[in-house]
This record gives structure tokens, sequence and C-alpha cells, in this order.
């Protein structure tokens, strides 16, 4: 059973000589081909398995290996900074977004656009995950370019939440998230532009956490919003989230967005405790669509950090009520933007017949994008034209600035934010699809912490009906720590990995393997 | 500061005359101008001219999906010289923000330029027009990263991303000039500048500078402004002059006949001779500026600032004056020696401690001479402040000086040598000088005759012969008074 191992247990394992890491890859691997046909949370796997290269005696390169990843464009080479087994993943594998970039493997961003293309360069988080001795075991399935949160505006079909198949696992991590909870992936690198990695581990029932902006490079993540987008990990435990973030966090001289500041020890912040934290709980969330029993659920983590020598302290958030509006004109501003490149001229899918350069625009474009991404590069063009800059966006920035300034004033009475990840639990397959503003609306307590770039976890906590409900633990910017440390006081209340587990495998067992 | 300041004349004369009668033309520029930085301006690709096309790409400048730029602080330094040589205001803080449009030879499906917050705004070129002292005010100054190039042609259009990411600044002036001429004589002195701040190599061919053009009409003595056209693909100064001076005719034909001008940018045809609409599409496009979220503000504090400044060379203009004070070089003289700053530094190496207006004719005689014949300065100035010395002291004529140039020129070696190597020294015998001035008279029968029965011009032939006679070497105020001797006896 070592798919079921956390990637602390995996590592204590491999350390003492239990067994080894390709051991586990491999146990891995077998579970992705059994279940993986149900759950989509696939889009690529490493040729030749993972396992092979996780087995490899240290210092040899296997042939087509994991880390190798097939054939970048014009060179058959394998790459010189193959992985050791060595260094603080000890070989053990990890999962990517499809919109990251790691140089031999297809990066789609479960986009029909990006069919073909085969990136010729690593993104900095994978290339730190190598270079600590990880291994890459896949990429996994998303809303196209991040746009859903739902997973089911993938060019590859919708991903299932392993909790139940009938429902969406929550996007646009939603690959990720069904992957870590089903333990087909020991962890995984999602990325977040507002909520992307915290709602999809809350209703799958697993850890997600989102640096604050500029901690994690974006070298090399397929860009939605630039000015929103963080890479963060997926874990079964708080524990092997602060590890993972830890590794991949750090200024990137590719990146100048990033920022230069020291990496704090989130494994200790996790297991500090709560003693003396002031938590603040924002006031008015049931005018924000909040769910009765996601509330009561709220209430009862609060009184779970107050018990463990918390404080509780009431905060206001009046900008909080137009963080939707503004966070959907300002990403979908920067998203027509970052979108423009994928014409067909040069590279992805290029739509047939098209007469003039004109026409290759038009149909690359019309038949490359799906419904959201079509939609957003829409309304973001509209956001920027002129006669309406001032009006959308400009105003949106505004927004903005008041969201900040609102969390800046919190911060002065509280350690950390304690909210909802979502308003309720994982949703029917298909019910939002019909009603992209019911979606939007879904992400009302994520995304304000993406407009303020604050450094934000959720952590599964209840189970309602059969579906996981997390709770968001949010903190000052750069502060990290305080919010693993909130995060690791949460768990300890209300330990979930085997709930998660009893139920992901029911769940799957009832639908019956095919 | 009036138009007048920058113009060139009240009223516009077109190649025809006729048409822009009474219109004045109101002119603005902007210059593209490529930075002399060894990579490009967000990824660390080669900046070069020629060779294999898409040779000189990485993911950045080609746009690949994940990409990210990271702005060349180099870039920000060569655009802080031109900003502060040309006293811009300098923004502590800027901001780069994107103009989208698509085009095959634009990979990330905009450009990453400055809009709203440029580096520099204000500032002012001085600029000789005619002679005289003349200054254009600047509006703004910005970076701004090239496009790739489309190549066209075979049925088939092709595109090399080489230039994509490559640096650029964009100079944009007020609207103050009021003749074509006015511009020429402008992008002179801005390409002057450039150079000499060794921002741009201001190579026109290889597109290292690039100018366009709006101009429009309006009545003479008039404050407001009419409507005006966008010139584009100006290739050359001269390209500059002729479409201005095509333009303002047809303007000028348009407004008199009491038609209306259309807004809208025209193309330049060198080899037509004339300016033809681009498609109204083109012109009409909003490019949608928004701050780049992937670049932080470009903070300039004043250290950095101040130490660009403190490496600025003295400047065109500053060392014209100098020139014309220092070394009491007259106008003319001080422009044209200080035309480059390799051949500003040439002159005043060469005049050190000697006759600088010796030296100023030299110079702006010989050795721009063998400069164009060799394409660059055989002898070294110290060695013709050496050749100037023997020069003025009277100890080699200036025709014998000339002969010893081309032998330094050609083999090199020391004035003195040569001198001494060719027998040039002057003739200073009084009995060999006249002895050599009865030769050439008694040689020369019949011209003598004329002289004397009025033909005193021919007293340069005399001259002229008795220094061919001499190699040269003779004293020329010993052999006029000499000669006048003998002729008038």
């Amino acid at each position: 059973m070592l798919e079921r191992l956390t990637l602390g247990e995996a590592l204590d394992g491999v350390a003492a000589g239990d067994f080894t890491a390709g051991e586990v890859t491999a146990a891995l691997d077998a579970r992705i081909d059994a279940l993986d046909l149900r759950l989509n949370a696939y889009l690529h796997r490493a040729p030749g398995g993972a396992a092979t290269n996780g087995a490899a005696p240290r210092g040899e390169e296997a042939p087509g290996g994991a880390a190798t990843g097939g054939t970048p464009p014009g060179s058959a080479a394998p790459r010189e900074d193959a992985p050791q087994d060595g260094g603080p993943l000890r070989g053990l594998p990890f999962t990517l977004k499809d919109n990251m970039n790691l140089r031999g493997t297809p990066t789609s961003c479960a986009s029909r656009i990006l069919e073909g293309y085969v990136s010729p360069y690593d993104c900095t988080a994978a290339a730190r995950l190598l270079a600590a001795g990880g291994r890459y075991l896949g990429k996994t399935n998303m809303d196209e370019f991040g746009m859903g949160s739902s997973n089911e505006y993938s060019a590859r079909g919708p991903v299932r939440n392993p909790w139940d198949l009938s429902r969406a696992p929550g996007g646009s991590s939603g690959g990720a998230a069904a992957a870590v909870a089903a333990d087909l992936a020991l962890f995984a690198l999602g990325s977040d532009t507002g909520g992307s990695i915290r709602q999809p581990a809350a209703l799958c029932g697993v850890v997600g956490a989102k640096p604050t902006y500029g901690r994690v490079s974006r070298h090399g993540l397929v860009a939605f919003a630039s000015s929103l987008d963080q890479i963060g990990p997926i874990a079964k435990d708080v524990a092997d989230a602060a590890r993972v973030l830890e590794l991949i966090m750090g200024r990137d001289p590719a990146d100048a967005t990033t920022l230069d500041a020291p990496v704090p020890d989130l494994r200790a912040a996790a297991a500090a405790g709560a003693r003396g934290l002031r938590v603040g709980l924002p006031e008015g969330l049931a005018d924000l669509g909040l769910d009765d029993a996601v509330a009561a659920v709220w209430e009862a983590a609060a009184a779970a950090l107050a018990a463990q020598g918390g404080e509780r302290v009431a905060v206001s958030l009046p900008s909080l009520r137009h963080a939707t509006a503004a966070y959907y004109l300002l990403a979908t501003a920067e998203a027509s933007s970052n979108l423009a490149r994928y014409d067909g001229a040069r590279y992805g899918r290029r739509a047939a017949g098209a007469a003039d350069l004109e026409g290759l625009y038009r149909r690359s474009r019309a038949e490359g994008f799906g419904p959201e991404v079509r939609r957003r590069i829409m309304l973001g063009t509209f956001a920027l034209s002129r006669g309406y800059y001032e009006e959308y966006y400009l105003r949106a920035q505004k927004v903005r600035t008041l969201l900040a300034r609102d969390f800046a004033a919190a911060w002065e009475r509280c350690d950390c934010l304690l909210l909802p990840a979502t308003p309720g639990p994982a949703f029917r397959l298909g019910e939002r699809l019909d009603d992209p503003l019911a979606m939007y609306l879904g992400d009302v307590f994520t995304l304000p912490v993406n407009l303020a770039g604050l450094p934000a976890a959720s952590v599964p906590v209840a189970v309602h009906e059969g579906l996981p409900l997390g709770m968001q633990v949010v903190g000052r910017p750069l502060d990290e720590a305080t919010v693993f440390r909130a995060a690791g006081a949460l768990e300890r209340a209300f330990p979930f990995r085997e709930t998660r587990r009893r139920a992901v495998d029911a769940a799957l067992d009832a639908e019956g393997a095919p | 500061m009036s138009a007048r300041n920058a113009g060139g004349g009240a009223a516009a004369r077109g190649p025809g005359g006729e048409a822009a009668a009474g219109w004045e033309p109101v002119i603005g520029l902007e210059i593209h101008a490529q930075l002399r930085t060894r990579s490009k301006i967000f990824c660390g690709c080669e900046v070069a001219f020629g060779g294999e096309p898409n040779a000189r790409c990485c993911p950045v400048c080609l746009g690949l999906p994940g990409a990210l730029p990271v702005l060349n602080r180099h870039a920000v330094e060569l655009a802080l010289r031109v900003g502060l040589a040309l006293g811009c205001r300098i923004a502590g803080r800027s901001i780069m923000a994107r103009k989208n449009y698509f085009y095959p030879d634009l990979p990330k499906g905009y450009q990453i330029t400055q809009y709203e917050a440029p580096l520099c705004e204000g500032g002012e070129v001085p600029f000789l027009l005619a002679g005289e002292k003349r200054r254009l005010r600047l509006t703004r100054i910005h970076l701004e990263e090239d496009a790739g190039k489309s190549l066209h042609g075979g049925g088939a259009t092709r595109v090399d991303l080489d230039r994509a990411g490559v640096p650029l600044v964009e100079i944009v002036t007020e609207p103050e000039l009021t003749s074509p001429a006015a511009a020429h004589a402008f992008l002179t002195a801005l390409r002057r500048l450039l150079v000499w701040l060794e921002v741009c190599d201001g190579n026109m061919e290889e597109g290292s500078l690039r100018c366009d053009a709006n101009v429009s009409l309006r009545r003479a003595g008039e404050t407001t402004l009419g409507v005006k056209t966008e010139l584009k693909n100006l290739n050359s100064f001269r390209g500059v002059e002729q479409a201005l001076n095509f333009e303002i005719d047809r303007q000028a034909a348009l407004l008199s006949a009491g038609q209306a001008v259309a807004p809208e940018t025209r193309l330049w045809d060198a080899a037509r001779r004339e300016a033809r609409p681009m498609r109204g599409k083109e012109t009409e496009q909003d490019y949608r500026y928004f701050p780049e979220p992937d670049l932080p503000p470009l903070v300039v504090d004043a250290a950095w600032r101040e130490s660009v400044r403190d490496g600025l060379p003295e400047l065109p203009h500053e060392r014209r004056r100098r020139f014309e004070e220092e070394y009491g070089l007259s106008p003319a003289e001080a422009e044209l020696l200080t035309a480059d700053r390799e051949l500003a530094d040439y002159f005043e190496a060469a005049a050190a401690g000697g006759d600088a207006a010796l030296a100023a004719r030299w110079v702006a005689g010989e050795i721009l001479r063998l400069r164009r014949e060799t394409g660059g300065f055989p002898v070294p100035p110290g060695t013709l402040g050496r050749l100037l010395t023997r020069v003025g002291e009277g100890a080699v004529s200036h025709t014998a000086a000339k002969t010893i140039l081309e032998r330094l020129a050609a083999d090199g070696g020391e004035p003195d040598d040569w001198i001494e190597m060719l027998g040039l020294a002057r003739l200073d015998d009084a009995a060999a000088l006249a002895a050599a001035v009865d030769d050439v008279l008694a040689a020369h029968p019949d011209e003598l005759a004329r002289y004397r029965a009025g033909r005193t011009r021919l007293f340069r032939f005399f001259v002229g012969k008795v220094m061919e006679a001499t190699g040269g070497r003779a004293d020329p105020r010993r052999l006029d008074r000499l000669l006048r001797e003998r002729l008038d006896d």
C-alpha cells in the first residue's frame, strides 16, 4: 500500500531502507493504471513510467526515463541535469499541472490550441523539484488555461471528484486535487489565480497552499493572469504541503516579480500550535452566499483554534463584496493579452483552409479555444478597450487597492484570517455549466486573497453529506509561517486522512472497477 | 518656447512652390533608435544584424507559453544617457506597458513598451539650421522592444524573429518644426548625438535608426493645429525631407481647394516619390494599453541616475561652443570638427599645445580627406601636431608639409625624419632662393614681358614656378619679397 503514504512517510521509509522511491512510484503507477480511466486526472504520464527512473541506481540515467520525458524539439540528447536520487525528495515522484513547462513533455493547458506543443524548457518550480531529487510522474488535468472552477472546461474531458464521481473536483487544478485525494499522486503542483489550488483541494478533501505573490517563480508557468498567478502544492497533509512549498519558494532571476525574502521553516511552523494566535473572522460572509452547513463548520473551526489557545477577533473587510467583480475584470483583461500569442502562426494548432491572415487568426482561435476561454478573452478585451478602460480596468484596480487596505487594517488586529475555502461543497458535474455567474461566485472567498497577493492554505475539516469541506487560512504578505501554524492546528483538531481514504475508497468501489 | 525656435521659415515652400503658399507646416517626429546593448531587452539573446534568420531567439523573444521578460539594465542605462544628455525629466518610477495587436512578427501578440509613465519627459535637442542655432522640444523618450521582421515574397510570408526583443528608445518631439529642411537638420543633430553618446550606431540602412513624421498645415500666423497625417517608411533623412515636402504640397493643394485633410497614416514610397494611405483598418487600431504585469515598475533612484549622468561625455553642442571659445574657431569650423566624437577628439589632441587655428584648418582639410579615403585616421594626432609645430616655426612650408603628411599616412614615422629624408626643410639660403627666382624669370621671358606690361596677376604664376622648382621649400614671405624686387626692377 505504498501509494497510500504521505510524502513525509515515504521519505522516512526510503531513508530507513524499508522500500525504494521506485517502489512507491510503481505503486502509484499501478493505481493510476487502475483508476484514472474513471477519474481522468492525468493528461500525460512519464514515458516508460517514472518507476524505471526511481529504481535506477544513483547517477545512471535510464534511457527514455521520466526526467527525459520524451524528445525535446530538435534534440534527442538526454538532459545533462538529470536529477539524482539523493536530495530532499529522494527520488520520489511529483505531478505538474498541465500549464507548467517541463522540457520534452507536452504542455497543453488542457486546450486544443496547444495540441502537439512540446516544451523546450523547464519551469523553475519543476526544475527545483528535480534538483531536489524529485521525479516527474505526469501532468494533471485542469480547466483550459486555468479558467474554470470545476475542471469541466478541459478540452480533454472533465475530472471526477473521487468522493463522488458525479461531482466536480473543483478547479482549475482539479486533476491535481483529485489525483492526490485518490492516492494517484504523492503530491502535486497546482497553480492558483483566484482559488485554483485551494478550492479543488477543499472540494477533494486535501491540503492546498498558495504562497504570497512573488514567492514562487512563474517562469515556465503558462500565464492566465500574470498579476494573480502563483504555483503552490496540493498535498495529503499540512506537513507535506509545507515541505514542498519550502522547496519551490525563493527568488528567481528569470521572473522579475519574484521576491527576495528568506524562506521560512514551514514544517516547524505547522507544528508550533495556535497558542496566542489572533485569528481574524471576517464579518458579513453570510451576504456573500455562505451555505449554512459551511457556516457551522466555520464556527467549529474557529472554536477549535480558540480551544488550542488562539484568540478570536472579528474583523471587517468591507471591499470583499466588490472583489469578485474586480477579479473577473482584471483577470480576464490580463488573460486577453496573455492568450493573444496563441494565434496559429508559430506553434500549436493552426486552422486549415484560412484564406488570409485575419482568417487564420479567427479560425485557429475559434477552433482552438473552448467556450469559457473565449468568454473570458472577450470580457477582458472589452475591459481594456478604449472608452471602457477607465470604467472597468482602472476601477477594478481601485477595488484591488481598497481590498489591500482592508486586509492591512485587519493585520492590525489579527495574525491570520480564518474563512471557508468555498461557500459550499462540491457541486454536480454540469450543474453550473449553463450559469457562469454562479460558477464565478463560488470563488468569492478565495479570489480576494489573490487580488491582495496574500499567502493562504486550505485544509479539510469536515464532511457534510458525504462531501469534504475546507477552511482557509490567510496570512500577512510573506507570512506563510503563520498560515502553516494555523493550518497545522486545524489539522490536529480535525484529523482527516482516514476519513478521506475511507470515503474515496467507498466511492471508487461503489462505482465498480471497469 | 515658440515654434519659431525650431522652424526653418515662416511659410512652406514645397518643391512645386506654388501650392503651399500661405500655409505654414507644423511637423513632429517620432524616432526609434536601437540601443547598442549586447543582449536583447528582455532576454539574454545576442543583438546583431544579418546572419541566418531566427538564429538568435529563445523562449522569451519567441513568446513561448510561460516565458517571462526580465528587463535589461544596460538598455535602461543607455536610455537614461539619452534622457540626461537632452535635459529630460527622468521618472523615478516608470511603468512598462503592453500594446496589444495581432501580427505574425509580434510573437506575444503585444509589444512591451511604455505608455502612461515613460522613463523620460521633456528635454530638447539643439541643432543648427543654415548656421543658426535652434532647439526642438521633446515630448518624451521611452523604452520598448522591437518586433520581428516579416519577409514577403515567393507567395509566402516568412518571419524572422532575430530582431524581436531588440531594445529601442522611442523619441517623440513636440510638433514644433516648421519646415522639412528643419526636420532634416534636427535629425542630423539627433543622430550625431545618439552616436556621440554611444547609445546607437545610427545606421539607417540596418534599421538602427527609424523615423516617422506627422505634419499638418495652418494659415501662417494661426495658433491652432490643423488635421495631421502620419508618414511612415521614411528610411533616410533625405526621405523624411522629401516625404514632408510631398505631403505639405498635397495638403496645401487640398486646403487651398477648400477640401479637408483626412487624418490618416501614409506610407512613403521612396522609389516613386509619393506617399499612399495605409488601409484604414491598420490605422484605427485600439491597442488596449495596460501596465505590463510581468515587470515591476522601473525604479531609477537618484544614485543610479547621477552615476549615469557622471558618465556622460561632453556633448556635441557643448563642445562646439568650447571650440569656438577656447580655440577661437569659427562656428562653421567648430560644427565641422564636432561632427563626431572621434573627429573632435582627434582635433583636440592635434591642437594640444600648438596653433589651434592651424590644426583646425588641417584637420578640416587634409585629415578629413584622408579619413574619407582610408576610413580612419592614419596619422596619429600627436604626429600631426608635431608636423604643424614645424609649419608654425616656418621650418617647412605648407606644401612640403602636405607631402610629409602623405608619407606619414602611408608609411608612418616621425615628421622630422621625413623632413630630413626628403630634404624638405625650408630653403633658408638667400642666395639659393635668389638663384631659383632668376632661373624661373629667365625661363619665362614671355610671362615676364606681359607682367611688366601690366598683367600683375601673373605674380602668382611666378610664385608657383619657384615653389615647384624648390620642391615647396621656399619661405613664401621671403620669396614674395624677393620676387617683387626682381619683377619691379
